[in-house]
């Protein structure tokens, strides 16, 4: 009877570390490969991202994310591995780091040089504003009424 | 014999335009009206000459002249005529043919207006268009002939436009067909639509440059040129939302638009011609950005050119693949020389320019409008930018890199939302002078309401801090312009004594600028509010189902039912289709049949995705090859896309915005008797 116990003691044991082994070997959905694969871009085909693109390429790259999450890798270090392998270009954009600055640096800086230049030009074209509030808040109620009258007068001055 | 007689038509109108080009020089410097009404003949003549062209590739096209290498590539036996016929701008050659064509008709429509007081510019327009129209014939005549054909050539199959010695014609059983991606209405009236838009900037640009030669750079240029812009920018705007469309219906991702470098190529000209159009404006009603109104439209024309040459000479795959043909490097050189010269007339003639009267107000319109421009510009900048990138890149580093949607994405978020809130807030503003004062108390009422709006989403949708700003803008738009509409009926229900209807619809009229532009306004907002919702609100899942299983996505529960395939041999396509049931708590809301068609001919996918459309969002299912598809399982793709119709919805009010924007007002001569004949019907109705 003691080892029939034991027996099945130890029998239920071992279904146990099955249970979690089977656990562990469960493989990462679609979705779990996709949210990776919609960060990566095809390293060979043209501006496809790595989750809609149709190749056999493709197909194979999306089964080796599937494999590394399993695997238990992270985001980042699939990331990573696929820069080591493939280069920078399968990045969304480019590497923050190294001589790619250049990159994030000249947008901002070209737009806030066009805003300093329309800034100048219209101090340049604006004079200094007379403070005239009484005069402000008679056009805003006849503004549209106005807009009429100086509509009608242009088109008579056309017409001169 | 048509390929022959083709490609002669063609060489002939190259030479003719080369003779357009000298005699309207000649005739503007000779001051000879006569040369100068032999240049406009001669333009005129392109016209027809191009037609016959085309209908000579045309006839070729449709009854499967395969010896013709062009025609071998674009079309095949399994096509239906019409597909042959868009078949023409399907390819590099013929659609280069189809540029040259739309140039040529919109030249000639623009010499047969009437001259009059303008003669001065008539030959320098012709010289602009004619030398745009060369470059693009000559690019057919030397580089990218649609009418070479195959011939034999010891036991070589080689394309040539003539036979070389002891050759024989080589015509094989069927052609490659069309990509299959291109075989969607969207897809064929895409690429006109964006060709009409491109081709007609050219207008406005030939004016610019003839106002700089005959230094008669008043805004005499851009009224002539208003409507040319407004219809350009129609069709730009247009082909943009069909491409948009076509890729939601057909590529398969769920999306409509990638930040793609092809589909930036067609967007930056509709950021400067968006720009020039709010610019104009400014010109037109208070004399002010000569300089940069002739700056943005020579930018505008040098952009349509580069995206022309962009989506056309293989750099975008790689800067080396740039080299492989001549196209590249024409392309480059065309543009550079046209901005050299451009940026020099403008330079020579910088004086001329200067405003007539000032800026008085930094709330003003024209201020707001100068802000319009720098945001306009911003984007330009960032969108450039990252095309060309990874293109400097690789030439300087041999390392592609990518530049994809986050950078746009986040880099241009701020600019789009700066710009819903000026589209908001301009339309108060005054001409000459505003103040915070006068725009807060024309907007505060709006404004309340807008954030009331808010509020409500904020308990009832969504705590996304982005989408409640965005909705916050779109509503305060919507408040705003629909106020405007009010109070401007209301005012003129006042003085004319009107029904409401009646006074807003003779308002409208009277002014159909002004109201056509706060109907694009207004759809505008409603296609934000698409965008807002895909963007922001997409939700999507994948896996694969057994028949019978079902997937769950955002309340929808989407079950697999059955698959059926089959082959169309008059199609030339093998069909793969899912039948899916789709229900929402419970109640069974209908079918759904993603499809995957394979083409047999180019050998090609297409995934078709099955579409559920409402209001409130779209179910977009996808049949995904992930795994082999049988009736045992098969991989699904769902997304739920919330609010996108508001995008397509806000696309057909901006048609209906913009052509009632450029209709034509009625005659002002007419105003004073039009007046006067309704003081009198209502004073006889007292």
């Amino acid at each position: 009877m003691k080892k029939f116990l034991l027996t099945l003691a130890f029998i239920f044991l071992l279904s146990l570390f099955t249970g979690v082994a089977f656990a562990q070997e469960s493989t990462p959905s679609d979705d779990e490969v996709n949210a990776v694969a919609s960060q990566l871009y095809c390293p060979v085909c043209e501006s496809t991202p790595l989750d809609v693109c149709p190749t056999e390429a493709c197909r194979q790259w999306r089964d080796l994310i599937r494999q590394q999450l399993a695997d238990g890798m992270t985001e980042d270090q699939i990331k990573k591995y696929f820069v080591d392998n493939y280069g920078a270009r399968v990045l969304a954009e480019p590497p923050k780091q190294g001589s790619y600055w250049l990159f994030y640096l000249l947008p901002p800086v070209i737009i806030l040089a066009g805003a300093f230049i329309l800034l100048r030009s219209m101090k340049a074209w604006t004079k200094p504003i007379v403070a005239q509030p009484a005069h402000s808040a008679a056009r805003s109620e006849t503004s549209t009424t106005d807009e009429y009258v100086s509509q009608f007068e242009e088109e008579s001055k056309k017409r001169k | 014999m048509f390929a022959e007689f083709g490609y002669g038509i063609l060489v002939v109108t190259f030479i003719v335009a080369f003779y357009s080009i000298l005699a309207a020089v000649y005739g503007a410097k000779n001051k000879s009206a006569s040369l100068v009404e032999s240049a406009r003949r001669a333009m005129l003549l392109t016209f027809p000459l191009i037609s016959i062209a085309a209908l000579s590739l045309i006839y070729l096209l449709v009854n499967n002249h395969y010896e013709v290498a062009f025609v071998y590539g674009v079309t095949s036996r399994s096509m239906p005529t019409y597909l042959k016929i868009t078949a023409w701008w399907g390819g590099q050659a013929g659609s280069l043919v189809f540029w040259s064509f739309l140039l040529s008709g919109f030249a000639s429509a623009v010499t047969l207006r009437k001259w009059d007081r303008d003669i001065e510019f008539l030959p320098w327009v012709i010289v602009v268009c004619s030398i745009t129209l060369m470059f693009f014939l000559g690019l057919v005549v030397f580089y990218e002939n649609p009418f070479t054909r195959y011939w034999l050539v010891g036991g070589n199959v080689e394309p040539h436009m003539f036979a070389p010695s002891n050759a024989t014609l080589f015509t094989a059983a069927d052609g490659q067909g069309l990509n299959p991606l291109l075989r969607h209405p969207g897809m064929v009236i895409h690429p006109p639509m964006l060709y009409l838009g491109f081709v007609s900037y050219v207008i406005p640009y030939a004016f610019a440059m003839a106002a700089l030669i005959t230094g008669r750079t008043d805004d005499r240029w851009i009224r002539l040129t208003r409507r040319w812009s407004l219809w350009a920018w129609l069709f730009l705007s247009f082909g943009l939302v069909l491409g948009g469309r076509w890729a939601y219906d057909v590529l398969g991702w769920g999306g409509y638009w990638g930040w793609d470098p092809v589909e930036i190529a067609a967007f930056m000209p509709w950021l400067t011609g968006t720009a020039f159009l709010h610019s104009v404006m400014i010109q037109e009603k208070r004399g002010l950005l000569k300089h940069w109104n002739m700056i943005l439209v020579i930018l505008t024309y040098s952009l349509v050119i580069f995206g022309t040459f962009l989506t056309r000479s293989g750099v975008l795959s790689s800067v080396h693949a740039f080299a492989n043909s001549p196209i590249g490097p024409l392309f480059m050189g065309f543009v550079s020389l046209s901005l050299i010269v451009s940026i020099s007339l403008v330079i020579w003639r910088w004086p001329d320019l200067q405003s007539e009267t000032e800026m008085k107000s930094m709330l003003s319109r024209e201020a707001l409008f100068l802000l319009n421009n720098l945001l306009f510009m911003s984007i330009l900048v960032i969108c450039f930018w990252g095309v060309i990138f990874p293109l400097i890149s690789e030439l300087f580093t041999g390392q592609k890199v990518t530049v994809g949607p986050p950078f746009y994405e986040r880099a241009t978020a701020p600019l789009f939302s700066a710009l819903l809130f000026l589209m908001a807030v301009a339309p108060l503003s005054a001409w000459g002078h505003s103040t915070f004062q006068t725009l807060g108390r024309a907007m505060w009422k709006s404004a309340i309401a807008a954030a009331l709006v808010t509020v409500a989403l904020f308990f009832s949708y969504t705590q996304n801090i982005g989408a409640l700003i965005g909705f916050f803008l779109i509503a305060l738009i919507l408040f705003i312009t629909f106020q405007e509409f009010w109070r401007g009926a209301r005012a003129r229900q006042k003085v004319q004594g009107e029904n409401f209807f009646i006074a807003l619809s003779r308002l409208m009229g009277r002014n159909r600028r002004r109201y056509g532009g706060y109907i694009i306004h207004i759809s505008m907002a409603l296609m934000a509010i698409g965008i807002l919702g895909i963007e922001i609100f997409q939700s999507s899942t994948q896996g694969m189902l057994a028949q019978g299983e079902e997937l769950e996505i955002a309340g929808y529960t989407v079950k697999y039912r059955e698959l059926a395939s089959w082959d169309d041999a008059g199609k030339g396509v093998n069909f793969t289709r899912a039948t899916l049931d789709v229900y929402e708590n419970g109640v069974f809301l209908g079918e759904l049949n993603p499809r995957i068609d394979y083409y047999f001919d180019s050998q090609q996918n297409m995934t078709i995705p099955g579409n559920r459309s409402t209001l409130r969002d779209d179910l977009y299912v996808l049949l995904v090859d992930w795994q082999p598809v049988s009736n045992m399982g098969a991989t699904f793709k769902i997304y739920v896309n919330p609010l996108v119709n508001w995008l397509w919805i806000g696309s057909l009010l901006f048609l209906a915005g913009i052509v009632f924007a450029a209709w034509p007002d009625h005659d002002p001569a007419e105003e004073p008797i039009r007046a006067a004949r309704q003081v009198g019907q209502s004073s006889a109705a007292d």
